[in-house]
């Protein structure tokens, strides 16, 4: 830590830094109004797949790049899962010099327009931000200086591939191309290690590709972030599952010599209330998989999607309104939320939720499906519903949801889009005995290495969270990488202490037969 | 991408592939299954691994013309390549012996019927296989289920071939004969529900391999959910067997017709577009 600490306080300290800081009084900055991102006109963007959010011009940049004090303690870092040089990446802004800016955020971040459209800044860095904390003023706009800049470096044409330690031509894999999985590749690469993805998939990027919608995050910025990753010399190896088409006993075989499993969190949960299997409900993850990864909305693709008139969803998160922003795209006349709690306790991102009200998605907070009603082709038609109040706080700090008594009633739906959570995988679990497991299927690890009970398999993301966000996979991804890394190095420093011990040639065939 | 090293046609509508895929080939077990991808812009198929050979490093798996896909599937040829294909998937038939076995498969379900009967013969079973179809030139793999079985009884709803009536008549008849242990059933599902009444009535333990539709194959999407012994399971995680007189077929038949509508347009739009071309 002190190390970092150090080495901040020199990037501070160099002469381009100092100078710029020099260019404008503190009081100046911190008195500039923080920019509102451009947005797509809600009644446009509704009925398309453009993108909501539009990305800071070049003036309005660096106009928010000037509000950044460029703080001696730069707090905003420790919000940030994947540690990225916040203020050298805003005062480089600051400079005009946007690519060097791209490179900043690179050095820590394999995926960084990815995360400037979909990291929940305001609960991290923005969060930690000076403004924030010691001025009770709109933090320093991070996230969206993070994705000017990873923009600005694609639409150029001028991308940078992150520099590579020499090769050390040790082999070791990720099971999962997700955000997790992405983020320890692009650390491992890094240090010179020989890095295979398995995608159990036909397409690389996991929950940013199947998941998240393209009016948040088109799949075209991330394949370019795919693409500088195989540039660095990642190899990507999509349909297959690892414990299905070959087990990790195999691929160790195969000189593999250490795993990082970032498999994800794949089953859907259900309600289990009465007539949860009619058709015409479904998962939000079946539901935006074939959307988005199977673009089954495109007459052109042969994969098939309901495209409702009155469509329920089932959750408060942001997979919820991800779900439901869909439908209305795909022409909903009605599309609804309907969440058991009220807005205020809502775990979407504020924006999603904000975003989702201005295109005409209805709010039903504080009902709870009861049962779903068919027609005579087994098509759900209606539902019934509970009304209910909050009561006391519970362990996760918002209040309870209690039933109202003789509050039922009826509405009519045609599609019904159920977003109430994740269980982890079963894949790995289940292909590794050995694996210590919580009762929630989630695989448990050291909380400083990210290793599991398996010697020299590590874990991260949601199959060890439960169900998180990108950022905090990716977090995990660095953090993996890190203890992989020492986990290698010590085995090979054993291994050469090992071998000094030995005077000739017979001591080591000698200890061999032993 | 993998290539179609053989091709054969059982029927106007029925056809058998042999695909390069030596690591699924290797792993493989009876009752595992891929799903698969024709172009870019194809839905993945969930389809029942028919057999392999490791040596080759190739799997067969025998496809029915049913929609678009499934065209697009069989109009490949020889030297073609298959955009996706992953798998194995859901969990291997869990074999043993137990004595005898009454399989029973109706139309193309007969092709995942195929790997179970030689499973279960291989363990040390008596088998008796009873094959269904609507007329003489839908029943498939006759000579290789034959192989696999002690006895094979087949039941033509015309009975232009072997005895004329429905899977279960032949069944009952052999459910009267003998002692049976263990019955196999893959098939329409319509065909599965009235082979687990049968069963039921004679208390004999009744597996049934699901195919339902699905979208990743890995427990994701819960397209394919159905309604086991009252608890919501998944096929492709959970299954695709299970204890046949606890599935809800009745629900199971319903949600196979999910997208429906959506199939009728695409299979209309594409009949459209090749006549144009």
């Amino acid at each position: 830590m002190d190390r970092i600490l150090e080495y901040l306080r020199k990037e501070r300290e160099k002469e381009w830094r100092v100078e710029l800081r020099g260019k404008m009084k503190t009081k100046e900055r911190t008195s500039l109004e923080r920019l509102d991102m451009p947005e797509s006109d809600p009644n446009v963007r509704n009925k398309s797949y453009i993108e909501v959010n539009k990305g800071l011009s070049v003036e309005q940049a660096m106009h928010e790049a000037r509000r950044c004090i460029d703080c001696p303690k730069p707090t905003c870092i420790e919000g940030c899962p994947v540690g990225i040089n916040i203020p050298k990446f805003i005062k480089k802004i600051e400079a005009g010099e946007f690519l060097e800016s791209a490179k900043v955020l690179k050095e820590t971040n394999a995926l960084p327009a990815v995360c400037g459209r979909v990291c929940p800044q305001e609960v991290q860095c923005e969060q930690a931000c000076f403004y924030t904390q010691k001025l009770g003023k709109p933090p320093v706009a991070i996230g969206n200086l993070e994705r000017f800049a990873a923009d600005y470096e694609r639409n150029s044409g001028q991308i940078s591939i992150p520099e590579i330690s020499s090769r050390n031509g040790i082999k070791v894999a990720s099971i999962g191309s997700g955000p997790s999985g992405l983020a320890f590749a692009g650390d491992m690469i890094k240090m010179g290690y020989d890095v295979t993805v398995f995608e159990a998939l036909h397409e690389i990027g996991g929950v940013l590709k199947y998941g998240i919608p393209e009016f948040r995050l088109p799949n075209d910025i991330v394949d370019v972030e795919i693409e500088i990753l195989r540039k660095m010399g990642v190899k990507f190896v999509t349909n297959f599952i690892v414990g299905k088409t070959t087990t990790i006993d195999d691929l160790k075989k195969e000189g593999y010599t250490a795993f990082f499993v970032g498999s994800g969190a794949g089953l859907p949960n259900f309600m289990n209330i009465p007539g949860e299997n009619f058709i015409g409900i479904l998962s939000s993850n079946e539901y935006l998989t074939r959307v988005n990864l199977m673009r089954a909305a495109d007459p052109e693709y042969d994969t098939p999607v309901i495209s409702g008139k009155k469509v329920a969803v089932i959750g408060g998160g942001n997979t919820a309104m991800d779900s439901v922003r869909t439908a209305k795209r795909l022409g909903a006349e009605k599309a609804m939320i309907i969440y058991r709690r009220s807005i205020e306790e809502m775990p979407a991102r504020n924006e999603e939720i904000k975003h989702a009200q201005e295109e005409g998605i209805e709010f039903l907070n504080l009902n709870s499906p009861l049962e779903y009603f068919a027609d005579e082709n087994g098509r759900v038609n209606k539902m019934k519903l509970q009304k209910m109040k909050l009561g006391e706080p519970d362990n996760s700090g918002r209040r309870r949801p209690i039933p109202i008594k003789g509050s039922e009633y009826f509405i009519d739906v045609d599609t019904v889009i159920v977003s109430v959570g994740v269980s982890p995988n079963p894949l790995i679990p289940r292909s590794m005995k050995e694996l210590d497991v919580s009762n929630w299927g989630t695989i448990k690890v050291n909380k400083d290495s990210l290793q599991s009970s398996v010697s020299g398999v590590f874990a991260g993301g949601d199959i060890v969270r439960g169900g998180a966000t990108v950022i905090l996979a990716m977090g995990d991804g660095r953090m993996a990488a890190a203890g992989m890394n020492k986990y290698i190095k010590e085995k090979v420093r054993n291994i050469i202490s090992l071998v000094k011990e030995f005077n000739t040639i017979g001591d080591i065939l000698d200890f061999a037969t032993k | 991408m993998n290539k179609i090293v053989d091709k054969e046609y059982f029927s106007d509508n029925v056809v058998k592939l042999v695909i390069e895929a030596p690591a699924i080939a290797k792993s493989r077990k009876a009752g595992h299954f891929i799903i698969l991808r024709v172009g870019s812009k194809g839905e993945r198929i969930p389809l029942t691994i028919v057999g392999s050979d490791t040596e080759k490093g190739t799997i067969t798996i025998i496809v029915q013309k049913m929609g678009v896909s499934s065209i697009k599937l069989v109009n490949l040829e020889v030297g073609d390549y298959i955009t996706d294909v992953v798998g194995p998937l859901g969990n291997a038939t869990h074999v043993e012996k137990v004595g005898t076995i009454l399989a029973s498969g109706g139309g193309v379900g007969v092709a995942p019927l195929l790997p179970i009967v030689d499973a279960f013969k291989k363990a040390g079973n008596k088998v008796i296989t009873v094959l269904a179809a609507r007329t003489k030139e839908l029943v498939i793999l006759e000579k290789q289920i034959r192989e696999f079985s002690d006895e094979v009884i087949i039941m033509t709803d015309d009975g232009s071939y072997g005895k004329k009536g429905l899977v279960t008549n032949g069944m009952e008849e052999i459910i009267k004969r003998e002692k049976i242990d263990l019955a196999v059933t893959v098939g329409p599902a319509i065909m599965m529900k009235f082979v687990s009444l049968l069963t039921k009535k004679y208390k004999i333990h009744t597996l049934a391999s699901l195919n339902t539709i699905m979208v990743d194959g890995t427990g994701m999407c819960g397209a394919c959910r159905v309604t086991v012994g009252g608890k919501t399971k998944f096929v492709c995680v959970d299954g695709p067997e299970f204890d046949a007189h606890q599935v809800d077929f009745d629900e199971m038949l319903n949600r196979l017709g999910a997208y429906k509508e959506q199939e009728e347009q695409a299979y209309n739009h594409y009949i459209d577009k090749y006549r144009k071309a």
